[in-house]
């Protein structure tokens, strides 16, 4: 028998893994060949999708970019025996985009049955899990703390010190809740991994529930991702038929459980407290804080929430000792950050890496530049409130600090990239009118600013008192950095910002007026 | 989203039960919006009271979060949906010329939901890896080019002939 593995990601499914796997069990049984097809995730590869990957002695031997209609043909020349074809990559492990990459949290993904336990803990799961039941909530909490994790969402806190704070605020309810509203444009990674390895999060929050001294956790997953809430869903009735879950977690008298709950279409939640605001059942509007969730949070309670890829990055930290993953990194950015490249780039995908590599490393070393051949114009990283950075500043660092400093933010990892084709008026009016329709609208410079911020390029794009306007622009940009109560207002100016700065002779210039094309509604 | 499941005819019975099926949870609301969307293709206008009643809310209250997000429709959904991606990382690569193409060959504007096809928008299916992308039916398409998006509505239309 041979296994063959064809990714049952949604990123892989939508260029058509399903016909993919269907043709290669109907074609394998009409050969009279005796093959087992099992959904693996996605390795991260995308432009090789659907990438499938045949187990032989020397390894894994992968096919990328395979369509349902060659199947036959590969089947012929001796697929399942890894013989060569112009779609064969050789072995899939020992590939340099993947062998120079530092995989940690996606060390699983794309390798394994993603429901499959035995092929988990086979794979190095539940040691992180074992090893807290050992320890006390203080001493895990102090193992997150020395690995110096931030959280992932984008604010980057360092996670340990929030542990701490739920740990140590007493309560007969406590509640951990998983941020996994991944609204950015560019970033895909909490999707591929709940769609890929969704045991390592539970782990995670298992993990996160003992130490906390929280019994329940919500994992918010957006509405967007049908394939990855049908994942976890049953990932969650796995783990808990086999007592990873539930009221005796692997026989240590301890309980936690877990239930999905279901975004409805709003950026906003993928703030903190609109997210709080959103499990309630409330309309999800952002809450002032103080009191900060970790005292006062969900239903009132002391509340652990986190994102995704911080949750995931624990098991690691504990089954390897904080030391193994606060060695790597750069500054007060430590262990590794799974990037995540997307747009116009010839080879999109996760790169998981320490901090500290240069933009122009991800994007033209890993991404090998834009899909489309033409020269890199900019590249946004950090989702739409993210800065667009210039060609000349793609050698700034992967940092949080380095890349604060100059006026951008990592975000959640993600990076999109434009070529000269792009745009980038359009683009910062696209800032203003996301901002417009997705502000929840309880303070007033995002929600009335992020209007007139469209209003006012609106303007100068028809060649009214540009200067005016300009200065009008800038002024507005201030005071939804300083006046917002969240990130959506507050980081809203960032991105336009970058495109006043950086790419000036696309911003309209007096008196000569330029409309901007498409692109933006 | 609504293609390939048998919907429910709204009814106030039917409507209760799906309601109290949910409304032991942490935080109901929410759940049994879906749930209701899921079972009859929409959220009636006339559930909101009963919703409102049966987990003692306000019809305000209810009204201010069925309105708050893009997910619950108010008026029944169409046989088929098409929802393109117009976020960043598909903007960079043409997403755009396919929102306009679909609005020009459906002969709609983008965010209609009558007629036997939707054409809605979303911002971000996490497809971004393989921009342009759009759900189709629910089921994700990547790497979407105008001829693939033709022919796709191609198919569409003459299956609601």
């Amino acid at each position: 028998m041979t296994v063959v593995y064809v990714p049952g990601d949604s990123g892989a499914r939508s260029v058509g893994a399903d016909a993919v796997a269907n043709a290669l069990v109907a074609k394998a049984a009409e050969r009279g060949l005796d093959v087992t097809v099992i959904r693996n995730g996605s390795r991260g590869m995308l432009w090789l999708e659907p990438l499938v990957e045949v187990v032989t002695e020397a390894g894994r031997v992968g096919y990328g970019s395979v369509a349902a209609a060659e199947i036959d043909e590969l089947l012929a020349a001796g697929m399942l025996v890894g013989a060569a074809s112009p779609n064969c990559i050789g072995i899939v492990d020992e590939l340099d985009w993947l062998t120079k990459q530092e995989r940690f949290t996606f060390a699983r993904v794309g390798v394994t049955d993603p429901l499959s336990l035995a092929d988990y803990e086979a794979h190095g799961g539940l040691v992180g899990l074992r090893r807290a039941i050992e320890l006390t909530p203080t001493e895990v909490v102090a193992a997150v703390l020395e690995s110096g994790l931030r959280g992932r969402g984008g604010a980057g806190f360092p996670a340990g010190i929030k542990w701490r704070t739920v740990l140590e605020t007493e309560s007969p309810t406590k509640f951990v809740v998983i941020n996994a509203d991944e609204g950015d444009s560019g970033t895909y990674a909490d999707r591929m991994l709940l769609e890929g390895d969704p045991f390592l999060l539970i782990e995670g929050c298992v993990i996160a529930g003992l130490s906390v001294r929280a019994e329940f956790g919500f994992v918010y997953i957006r509405s967007e991702y049908p394939d990855a809430i049908a994942t976890f869903n049953r990932a969650l009735d796995v783990a808990r038929a086999a007592g990873w879950l539930g009221a005796d977690i692997l026989g240590s008298g301890r309980a936690f459980d877990l239930e999905v709950r279901v975004g409805a279409g709003a950026y906003i939640c993928g703030e903190e407290t609109s997210l709080l605001e959103s499990i309630e059942g409330r309309r999800p509007v952002v809450r002032s804080k103080p009191p900060l969730p970790a005292i006062e949070g969900l239903f009132g309670q002391p509340t652990l929430v986190n994102n995704v890829l911080t949750v995931a990055a624990v098991p690691f930290v504990l089954a390897n000792g904080a030391a193994a993953y606060q060695e790597l990194g750069m500054g007060r950015s430590r262990g590794t950050q799974v990037f995540q490249l997307a747009g116009n780039v010839a080879r999109p995908g996760i790169v998981e890496l320490a901090f500290g590599v240069s933009v122009d490393e991800l994007v033209n070393t890993f991404g090998g530049g834009t899909r489309t051949g033409r020269p890199v114009h900019a590249v946004q990283v950090g989702g739409p409130l993210g800065a667009y950075l210039p060609v000349e500043q793609l050698s700034l660092p992967m940092d949080y600090e380095a890349l604060l400093a100059a006026g951008a933010m990592l975000g959640h990892g993600g990076i999109v990239v434009f070529d000269d084709g792009a745009d980038m008026w359009a683009q910062a009016r696209f800032a203003m009118s996301f901002c417009a329709a997705e502000s929840c609208g309880k303070c007033t410079p995002c929600r009335i600013g992020a209007v007139r911020g469209v209003e006012v390029i609106d303007r100068i794009s028809q060649g009214t008192d540009v200067a005016a306007n300009l200065v009008l622009l800038e002024d507005l940009c201030e005071l939804m950095t300083d006046g917002s109560l969240c990130a959506l207002g507050g980081l809203t100016p960032l991105p336009v910002r970058s495109v006043l700065r950086h790419f000036s002779s696309a911003v309209p210039a007096s008196p000569t007026p330029v409309g901007p094309s498409g692109g933006s509604r | 989203m609504t293609c390939g499941r048998a919907l429910t005819p709204y009814s106030a019975e039917a409507a209760l039960a799906v309601i109290r099926e949910h409304a032991g949870l942490r935080g109901p609301l929410l759940p049994v919006l879906h749930a209701l969307v899921k079972t009859f293709g929409y959220l009636d206008p006339s559930a909101v009271p009963l919703v409102a009643a049966e987990l003692n809310l306000s019809r305000a209250d209810v009204h201010g979060v069925v309105t708050f997000y893009h997910d619950f429709r108010t008026t029944p959904a169409a046989t088929h949906e098409i929802r393109i991606c117009r976020a960043e990382a598909c903007q960079s690569v043409g997403g755009e010329a396919l929102v306009a193409s679909a609005s020009a060959k459906l002969g709609v504007p983008v965010g209609s939901t009558q007629g036997p096809i939707a054409l809605t928008e979303v911002f971000c299916l996490g497809l971004c890896g393989l921009a342009p992308a759009a759900q189709i039916d629910g089921q994700p398409v990547g790497r979407l080019d105008q001829s693939q998006l033709a022919g796709l509505i191609d198919g569409l239309q003459a299956s609601t002939a």
